[in-house]
């Protein structure tokens, strides 16, 4: 990737007035730019779904970071994603007191309904599967997120009404 | 009559938090006040005498790690609140952040009074999105109200404060990494020292600590050093916030006088197991501290004594194994998360526990080898304390030596029969 990066093909996109904005609010938080990197990763990400090299190389050039130092952060985060993802990016919780409240049980549930595996995006874009670290909600495990949101309590039926929900939504 | 709850007193559930203003009516930021009348070092010297220990885990006295840090020169200071919270079993700063943000910004105001700090931030971890919310919020109130911003108060202590929101790496939870994080670099750790009081942030004096920490600050000064030692069991002082997660009636967390027990704690609080479950064993404080067995329920969750049984209490939020879990498959799932966070720094960290987390699918599978347990054994001292930069391959090391400790009988089966627990 770094190479790719490093090779004159690819030209950073042009980053848009709201992404600007934004990132210029963060730079207000901190006494050097380099410091929002991560922030201003976050904020492309926010818009565009996810971090193409493109945006990347806008960032970098914005900010002044190297581009390889840049993606030593993007690449570190678990939550920036290089490759694109699908509308609604589902976290299931792998740790410990999901595990033994049945994740394995909701993930292979939610792969046999979306097809997906973890890492895979369904056809139509709609939904990513990836596994996180303990969500800090483990006194209502099993516990995934989709997007922003909490899902606690998880039962398969649960989990068919929230996809249903998020389809109904699109 | 004075309060026995100083961390969760504006806590209810299914409300929402206090505003800026309810928050004060019910008794909030008067500790800036108090402490304003003293030095910022005396302030320091009255968190010392509390007795008031760091609840991100190492337990250190809040009061005495301040004390580390340089007089003031008149150039930047920060603190830092460690919200990262993403040790595995760990829910407790969740609940005082999303629950009552006002009492960790009065916290950090005090706080930064005591240390001269300039500058605050909270490294919030990037998947709570509520607490982000409503921290916002409250940070927004406590500008408008001149609690924040240039002279606090009218007077010509002045404080920024801000939230920083990250992306999910555990290893940004170390200090130093985290503070690598916050400069916009790759989180891995730095060596120490120089300790970040002195050299933190851009090279200035920085204070890393827990958001339940800075929460116990506020009542500290409103109240008193004599008040906060009374609310300890015997010697202890203070209350934490303790909590079960696992096969139990009544998971959840509650603040609690230090030095209850974890019986009180399992039993009383929690409800003790589900029907049909039985305690095999216990993590006392997330992911990364030594099993204890059921023998151990009447230690009182104090780090010293859960020390002398062989464990850490760490962040005191603890695990519980019931007997139709499998103790393997719950070593091997943490050893996956561990091997996952690993920053990559370190040969035992990097190559170490993929290799155990290897050998232990391979005795989930039924394909383990006798001399897969030595390698486990070897392993543990490898990536104990002083092989490597930071306190994350120890702390993976804790629950699998003490699973092979106490549980040997287990490995062995998985070894000659494969694993016998059903759904893992
Ligand atoms: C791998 C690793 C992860 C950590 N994660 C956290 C965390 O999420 N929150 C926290 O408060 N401390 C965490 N710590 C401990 C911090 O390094 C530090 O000791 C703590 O924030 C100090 O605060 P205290 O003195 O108030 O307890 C972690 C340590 C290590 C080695
Ligand atoms: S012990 Fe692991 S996480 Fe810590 S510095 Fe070494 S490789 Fe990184
Ligand atoms: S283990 Fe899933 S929320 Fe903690």
């Amino acid at each position: 990737m770094t190479d790719l990066i490093a090779s004159t093909a690819l030209k950073a996109r042009q980053l848009t007035e709201e992404e600007i904005h934004d990132i210029e609010h963060e730079k207000t938080h901190y006494p050097y730019a380099q410091a929002v990197g991560l922030e201003a990763l976050k904020i492309v990400q926010k818009y565009q779904g996810w971090v193409s090299d493109e945006s990347l190389l806008a960032v970098s050039e914005y900010l002044d970071i190297p581009p390889d130092e840049l993606e030593g952060v993007a690449t570190f985060f678990n939550m920036i994603f290089r490759q694109p993802v699908g509308k609604n990016v589902i976290l299931l919780c792998d740790s410990v007191a999901c595990w033994m409240l049945g994740c394995d049980d909701l993930q292979a549930h939610i792969t046999k309904t979306l097809g997906i595996n973890y890492g895979e995006t369904t056809d139509d874009d709609m939904f990513t599967l990836i596994p996180v670290p303990c969500l800090g909600d483990c006194d209502r495990a099993p516990s995934m997120m989709v997007g922003r949101e909490l899902y606690r309590n998880l039962t398969t039926e649960k989990i068919d009404q929230i996809i249903a929900e998020y389809k109904s939504k699109a | 009559m004075s309060v026995t709850n100083p961390l969760t007193k504006n806590i209810e559930d299914g409300r929402d938090p206090l505003s800026f203003k309810e928050y004060q009516a019910a008794g909030g930021y008067q500790s800036l006040d108090k402490a304003m009348k003293m030095s910022p070092r005396d302030v320091m010297g009255q968190v010392k005498d509390a007795g008031l220990g760091g609840r991100g885990g190492a337990g250190f006295n809040t009061g005495l790690k301040w004390s580390f840090s340089p007089e003031p020169d008149g150039g930047p200071r920060y603190l830092v609140v460690n919200a990262d919270e993403m040790e595995p079993g760990t829910f407790k700063d969740r609940l005082l952040m999303e629950k009552d943000p006002h009492l960790l910004i009065e916290g950090m105001i005090t706080s930064s009074y005591a240390l001269s700090a300039t500058t605050a931030y909270i490294f919030l971890r990037g998947e709570y999105t509520l607490a982000e919310e409503r921290l916002l919020k409250a940070i927004d109130e406590a500008y408008t109200a001149g609690m924040l911003g240039q002279n606090i108060q009218g007077t010509d202590f002045s404080l920024d404060l801000y939230l920083h929101t990250s992306a999910g790496r555990y290893i940004c939870g170390e200090e130093t990494a985290l503070i690598n994080a916050l400069e916009g670099k790759r989180a891995n750790p730095r060596f120490k020292p120089p300790f970040p009081q002195v050299s933190g942030l851009w090279g200035r004096p920085t204070l890393v600590n827990n958001v339940e920490t800075i929460c116990n600050i506020p009542g500290i000064l409103t109240h008193g050093v004599e008040w906060f030692k009374n609310l300890g069991l015997g010697d202890e002082c203070g209350t934490r916030i303790s909590g079960v997660s696992g096969r139990v009636k009544n998971p959840g967390c509650w603040e609690m006088p230090v030095g209850t027990t974890f019986r009180t704690l399992l039993e009383d609080y929690a409800g003790g197991m589900q029907d049909g479950y039985e305690l095999k064993a216990f993590l006392p404080g997330g992911g990364s501290t030594d099993f204890l067995l059921p023998e151990h329920l009447d230690l009182p969750m104090i780090p010293g004594d859960v020390a002398k049984a062989g464990s850490r209490l760490g962040t005191s939020l603890i695990m519980v194994l019931d007997d139709k879990t499998c103790p393997v498959g719950c070593v091997r799932n943490l050893i996956k998360f561990f091997a996952h966070e690993s920053c990559g720094w370190c040969t035992p960290c990097r190559d170490g526990l993929p290799w155990v987390e290897h050998i232990l699918n391979k005795m989930e599978e039924g394909t383990g080898e006798m001399k897969d347990i030595e390698i486990l054994q070897e392993m543990c001292g490898y990536m104990g304390p002083g092989n490597t930069f930071c306190a994350l391959a120890p702390g993976a090391a804790e629950p699998l030596q003490s699973s092979l400790k106490y549980f040997m009988d287990e490995y062995e089966e998985h070894v000659k029969h494969g694993c016998k627990y059903k759904s893992h």
